[in-house]
């Protein structure tokens, strides 16, 4: 740090010293660019502390791999939960991999592995960071701050489970956009892609577009907090106002991202189409999967706006028509734990623990008799019978096969019905052979069924599972004349289905 | 309580009380069958699971503390003399007591974390959590006061809460330009929420168990001391951990806590403004950001 030069004619190095800070307002610009400056250093930690693993692991580009994983868990967290673990490190491998490509695979693992834990520095009870530096105060002295901070952090998903969650100054060193606003950010790296797109540089594109994804999921993020807040703070929120006004602007915004994110879909999916280029085309189609993910997580935040209403209104309802109480009690949120948290931790313990000296309740201390002990130590266990009870026989009764039509009549059926594609045939004529082969049995029953489901084809289903024919059944008019079915003769054919055009397809539904 | 306290108690209560505990609180002598009789009824509020409901003789002994008023006296002064502090005696509490500050019965910091012995964070967070469970458990004046409100809380509930709390005060913080750093020489200065905001919520250890020094760690130690303890029952895995409060819990933050940790706030300096109401309507301007959080907490 240098202080700035004295505009005093006096020699600096003799002087009793110029005020070495400007003020704090310029010293705030350094602590914030110092702050900056901090998130970086666990990643430049890595490739320092490398040489200390017992092993050679100077192959590796440790900061490379830490800016993956950090991408890889921005990139994978949802809205919910966070990034699974063990998919960050699977993902994570092929790059360390490719670093020392002769190197064991168990390695690999153990590098991925050890980048991992040391971003959540697990090392720390608090599993973060912690830099110092230094502020001139107001009144001129200067004082040596910690800063503390996480890049990625552990948070409990469903059922126990933990996840990952890259933090805002994880997503700030990675963005490189140090303290700037999410909302404008955003919609500057959405102009700056169409710009790009429209003249057709597509390179420029893909990273203007993955900004953009970063924003997403900041300001998802942010709103998450927000709605998460929002949920607690029944009593005290804004519901007249302030809520639904913030709620109106997350919905615009979406709305509004929407259309953006669908206009330049359209037309990237055209600038793919229309691309003579390979490179461009595989370009185009990255940018559309990475512009539709931004589209997933903005439906998925609109959803989440929509349900916070009816959640407001039932919270309300359960406190404001409940009974007024008789006699009013102590706030413990507003007169004890607000109150406490603003206080400098050594103030606030003393009434923690005045709360958990008095609050904790009571313990019987243990007492033991000598010769209760000696007793106990030496009665041997009690046999414990490792495979319980004995399991009575169950009682099985052999349920009867209460199937109308066996497996030799739907063999039959479906032989029957395996038509050549250009010899279409007529239900009544199926039917005959059907009495034919298996006469007196229900063999024309089943196959009049199976051309009744033909005549509405699971095409969806065919189409998903990439079918190469499909039974249908079409009316021309004709009644079947036949003893014992009524209804249309229906014509019986076989389509065949277009596999690798649907294949094709697939990947692009319109 | 141990066996052997019982028993003797036992043996003397059972042939003689039924014969001799009316004719001797009707004349105001004591006999040793009732003093044995109120040091059973104390041993029953020594097991802070019990409910009256369950057993007989804790019903019949509470009955009997209700209805004369000298063995009443003869029980409370058992109590006393044992270093406890009758909270309520009722049916739906039971002989609530609680331990007096050096009584053989309270619960010390040290014992409950070894950690939080040495490590003044951890020793603020362990208190923390019992005061955050509280104010989870009890979110509005008219709660703790009602008799009959039964709070519900979970262990991932409270964390959120408490961490949102915090988070606000650092965004405060941040509108009004303070860099709340703490200085490295003066840690004690730091303010309260850092230390919990810096804390992880949660990890993962090596051996894949829960990290106990995350703060959802620390608050589930609470929560499970304060189930045996016989102040919340639990009634599911949802949230980390669901649970319920008891009767005994609402008397003793009520009645012990509360105050307690009151009286040391406006030792500090620090005066607690509450009307007393929990007021459903908006709160105005700056005000707004203490009682920001005081919201119920949200059931299903």
């Amino acid at each position: 740090m240098t202080s700035p030069a004295s505009t005093e004619p006096v020699p600096p190095q003799l002087s009793a010293g110029p005020r070495p800070a400007q003020g704090p307002a310029a010293d705030e610009g350094l602590a914030r660019r110092l702050r900056a400056l901090a998130c970086t250093a666990p990643l430049h930690d890595l490739d320092v502390r490398k040489a200390n693993l017992a092993g050679e692991y100077s192959t590796y580009a440790m900061a490379e791999v830490a800016l993956a994983a950090i991408d890889l868990v921005t990139l994978n967290m949802d809205f919910d939960t966070g990034a699974d673990h063990e998919q960050v490190l699977a993902r994570l491998l092929p790059r360390v991999a490719a670093q020392a490509p002769r190197r064991p695979a168990a390695e690999h693992e153990r590098v991925a592995r050890w980048v991992l834990e040391n971003l959540i520095n697990v090392g720390s009870v608090d599993r973060g960071f912690r830099a110092v530096y230094g502020t001139f105060g107001a009144d001129g002295a200067y004082v040596r701050r910690d800063y503390d901070f996480k890049l990625l952090e552990e948070v409990p998903g469903y059922g126990g489970s933990v996840y990952l969650r890259t933090t805002d100054e994880a997503v700030n060193v990675l963005v490189g956009a140090l303290d700037t606003d999410v909302t404008s950010a955003q919609i500057a790296a959405e102009v700056k892609l169409e710009v790009l797109i429209s003249r057709g540089r597509l390179a420029d594109a893909q990273l203007a577009a993955e900004q953009a994804r970063y924003r997403t999921v900041q300001y998802a993020e942010t709103l998450r907090k927000t709605l998460e807040a929002t949920r607690r703070n029944v009593r005290a929120v804004d519901w007249l106002s302030g809520v639904p006004d913030m709620i109106d602007e997350a919905l615009d915004h979406v709305a509004d991202r929407y259309r953006h994110e669908n206009a330049i879909l359209t037309n990237i999916r055209k600038a793919r189409d229309e691309a003579d280029d390979q490179e461009h085309k595989r370009r185009a189609a990255e940018l559309v999967d990475i512009v539709k993910d931004c589209i997933r997580r903005h439906t998925q935040l609109q959803s989440r706006l929509l349900e916070a209403g009816p959640l407001f209104r039932a919270e309300q309802d359960r406190q404001a028509f409940a009974q007024p109480a008789a006699r009013s009690g102590l706030d413990l949120y507003g007169q004890l734990l607000a109150p406490l948290l603003p206080l400098p931790v050594e103030q606030a313990t003393r009434a923690t623990d005045a709360f958990f000296a008095h609050g904790a309740g009571l313990r019987t201390p243990a007492s033991v008799r000598v010769g209760d002990l000696v007793e106990l130590l030496l009665t041997p266990p009690v046999e414990r019978e490792h495979l319980g009870a004995e399991m009575p026989e169950p009682d099985l009764i052999a349920t009867p096969d209460d199937s109308r039509f066996s497996e030799e009549q739907l063999a039959a059926a479906t032989e029957l019905l395996t038509l050549e594609y250009d010899a279409p045939r007529r239900l009544s004529g199926l039917l005959a052979e059907a009495r034919r082969r298996a006469p007196g049995t229900e063999l024309p029953y089943l196959v009049a069924l199976l051309a009744v489901h033909a005549a509405s084809p699971p095409v969806g289903t065919a189409y998903r599972q990439g079918e190469e024919r499909l039974l249908f059944a079409v009316d021309d008019g004709t009644e079947l004349d036949d003893p014992e079915f009524g209804g249309a003769d229906l014509i019986l054919g076989t389509a065949l289905l277009d596999a690798a055009g649907m294949a094709a397809d697939r990947t692009d539904p319109v | 309580m141990s066996d052997h306290h019982a028993e003797p108690a036992d043996a003397w209560s059972e042939p003689e009380a039924v014969a001799q505990h009316a004719p001797a609180a009707g004349q105001g002598g004591v006999t040793p069958a009732d003093a044995a009789d109120a040091a059973r009824l104390v041993s029953f509020g020594l097991q802070p699971k019990l409910l009256p409901a369950r057993d007989a003789e804790y019903a019949d002994l509470l009955r009997r503390y209700r209805e004369e008023p000298a063995f009443a006296r003869l029980a409370d002064a058992v109590a006393t003399g044992l270093g406890l502090i009758v909270l309520e005696v009722s049916p739906r509490a039971g002989m609530a007591v609680t331990a007096s500050e050096d009584s053989v019965f309270a619960v010390r910091m040290g014992d409950y974390a070894r950690r939080a012995a040495t490590d003044s964070a951890d020793r603020f967070l362990h208190g923390l959590a019992h005061l955050a469970v509280a104010a989870m458990a009890f979110p509005r004046p008219e709660d703790l006061a009602d008799d009959g409100y039964i709070g519900r809380i979970t262990v991932n509930g409270v964390e959120a809460f408490v961490r949102q709390a915090c988070r606000r005060l650092e965004e405060r913080a941040e509108e009004q330009g303070e860099n709340t750093d703490p200085a490295t020489d003066a840690p004690g200065l730091e303010a309260a929420w850092r230390v919990y905001h810096r804390r992880s919520s949660t990890g993962v250890t090596k051996d894949a168990r829960r990290l106990a020094g995350s703060t959802t760690g620390i608050i589930g130690k609470a929560v499970a001391f304060l189930t045996d303890s016989g102040f919340l029952q639990r009634t599911g895995d949802e949230g980390g951990g669901s649970y319920r409060t008891t009767a005994r819990y609402q008397l003793q933050v009520r009645d012990m806590a509360g105050s307690a940790a009151m009286a040391e706030l406006l030792d500090l300096g620090v005066v607690p403004v509450g009307d007393g109401t929990a007021t459903l309507l908006p709160p105005e301007g700056e005000d707004a950001e203490l009682v920001a959080d005081a919201g119920l907490p949200f059931h299903g």
